[in-house]
């Protein structure tokens, strides 16, 4: 589903202040993974989704996905595959747009947006249908400007934003760090949900290692610029959460 | 009374500069300031393309291409060569004058006896009335387009550029591309303006741009006051609310000289004004502290 070979990626190189975020990385990751990776801060986490996304492209290496070669396509070329939810909610949503106009530019990911209007009665219905999914009772504030949400509440509207379009990735970049626990909790269960239910291939980075050992059914560790341990299904079943904390003391 | 019907007109005529404003500034959100250098150059191709006797679908159409690549030009400097919008505006705009000086050949282009777009609509005998009915019949199809444009699909995308970059690229969207569409867009429509302008005053002028990125911005500032007071959300009104903005900014300008001030004080009483517009909200905030 998504091979990275002998990828490297290096910040300011040549300066002072040279980063080594990856460094001759290679990882496979098969369709329906549900990959959750943990490591310290500036382990390369981040750096990792960026490169699978297009957000940066690497300095060395190859990415493939789904057999296609995507080393060298931007992000926006790399949507056709991936949807992403961001750490910041204000990052996968437009504020001063409609919670309606949000929904159908995710709708359209994987299309060209023509000069047609598409925001039409039964789009509007459909996204009524999706949203009242979520119980937080959004369906009948479609017109509202996204901005006037909670961050829980468009934290859970970009998971199921993503689902919007053909959806076979989707990148989860700590989507719980500026939430409160309760809407943290949500935001997670409605992940896990739409990952089981659309049979989606996920990566989550996360900070949470209680959430590290509920969810997923692979479990990465990352160190500077490398997966220094890779957990799959009954591995990651068997790993108690005291394990996991053993690894960060 | 003339007077004011005057200022009315000048306002319908610059709708294109706050249009493009309210496109580049509000919904790119990118200072760019072309607009003088995109405005006269709409100016120059119309006095050029009247006096040499082209139709005026073709001068019209010419006019749009020409203020249609300066914004091109300019968007493809802010992005592809990563340089500030500022600084490529000014860059675009200052190397227009040159452009505009070799296009007309000498600085001043008097329309005398040309075709004009006033002169289709001959309902009364004052022609600024008719003019005025050929401005509306203008404005009105420019709104209704772009009140379109922003309804469909790509426009909500455009308008996500601005507003959530990250999000509109994850979501598959080359801002990159948006941004030089939507800054040729902007910069067609300023010389649009342009077009308008030297027909109602009967000549283009090498100056006529400087310093008219301020009528644009002062009338989007005052739109946006509008719509905050009003609380509109929605695109159409938006836009009428920005176009009513140009318009009461020429309204106000006209007063001021009405009332007596020097005439070579325009630019300053219109700096001013722009500088009163902007900081009145925060001046009123203050007192209530």
């Amino acid at each position: 589903m998504i091979k990275l070979e002998n990828v490297s990626k290096t910040f300011n190189r040549g300066k002072a202040n040279e980063v080594k975020a990856i460094d001759d990385l290679s990882l496979t990751i098969s369709a329906q993974d549900y990959v959750v990776v943990v490591g310290a801060n500036g382990s390369g986490k981040s750096t990792l989704l960026n490169l699978i996304a297009g957000s940066i492209l690497p300095g060395n290496g190859s990415i493939e996905i789904e057999g296609h070669d995507v080393t060298r396509l931007h992000d926006y070329q790399r949507s056709r595959w991936i949807a992403r939810v961001f750490q910041n909610p204000l990052s996968g949503t437009a504020p001063d747009l409609s919670i309606l106009d949000n929904f159908r530019l995710a709708a359209l990911r994987t299309h060209t947006k023509r000069l047609n209007i598409g925001t039409n009665s039964a789009f509007k219905q459909q996204v009524q249908d999706k949203i009242a999914l979520l119980g937080m009772g959004l369906e009948n504030k479609l017109m509202q400007p996204m901005g006037t949400l909670s961050g829980g509440q468009r934290q859970a509207l970009t998971l199921l934003m993503s689902i919007m379009d053909e959806c076979r990735i989707v990148l989860l970049d700590e989507p719980t760090a500026a939430l409160d626990p309760r809407s943290a909790r949500l935001v997670m269960e409605t992940a896990d949900k739409l990952i089981i239910e659309f049979n989606l291939t996920a990566i989550l980075i996360t900070h949470n290692l209680k959430d590290a050992h509920m969810y997923g059914n692979r479990l990465i560790h990352m160190a500077e610029g490398q997966v220094i341990k890779n957990y799959l299904r009954e591995k990651k079943l068997n790993l108690t959460q005291s394990d996991l904390f053993e690894w960060f003391s | 009374m003339d007077f004011y019907l005057t200022a009315l007109l000048q306002g319908l005529c610059f709708s294109g500069i706050a249009l493009g404003i309210y496109i580049s500034m509000k919904i790119f959100n990118i200072p760019d300031i072309t607009t003088d250098g995109s405005y006269a150059l709409g100016g120059i191709v119309t006095g050029v393309m009247l006096t040499h006797t082209y139709p005026l679908y073709i001068s019209i159409i010419a006019v749009l291409l020409a203020g249609g690549l300066a914004g091109a030009i300019t968007g493809l400097i802010h992005t592809r060569l990563k340089i500030n919008a500022l600084l490529a505006g000014i860059l675009v705009m200052t190397a227009l004058y040159s452009v505009n000086l070799t296009i007309a050949g000498r600085s001043n282009l008097p329309l005398i006896g040309t075709a004009s777009i006033f002169s289709i609509v001959n309902i009364t005998s004052d022609v600024n009335i008719n003019t005025f009915f050929v401005l509306l019949i203008i404005v009105v199809a420019l709104v209704s387009l772009i009140g379109y444009l922003l309804k469909t699909d790509f426009g909500i995308a455009m308008r996500a550029t601005g507003n959530s970059e990250t999000m509109i690229r994850a979501l598959g969207v080359n801002t990159d591309r948006m941004k030089i569409i939507g800054l040729a867009l902007a910069n067609s429509l300023t010389a649009l303006s342009g077009f308008l302008i030297t027909q109602q005053q009967g000549y283009a002028d090498i100056s006529m741009g400087v310093g008219i990125v301020i009528i644009g911005l002062g009338s989007v500032i005052i739109g946006e006051t509008l719509i905050g007071w009003l609380r509109i959300s929605s695109v159409w009104g938006s836009l009428l609310l920005v176009l009513a903005g140009t318009i009461v900014f020429q309204l106000v300008l006209a007063i001021t000289l009405a009332i007596g001030v020097n005439p070579n004080l325009l630019k300053l009483v219109t700096a001013v004004l722009v500088l009163l517009i902007v900081s009145l909200p925060r001046l009123s905030f203050k007192s209530h502290d």
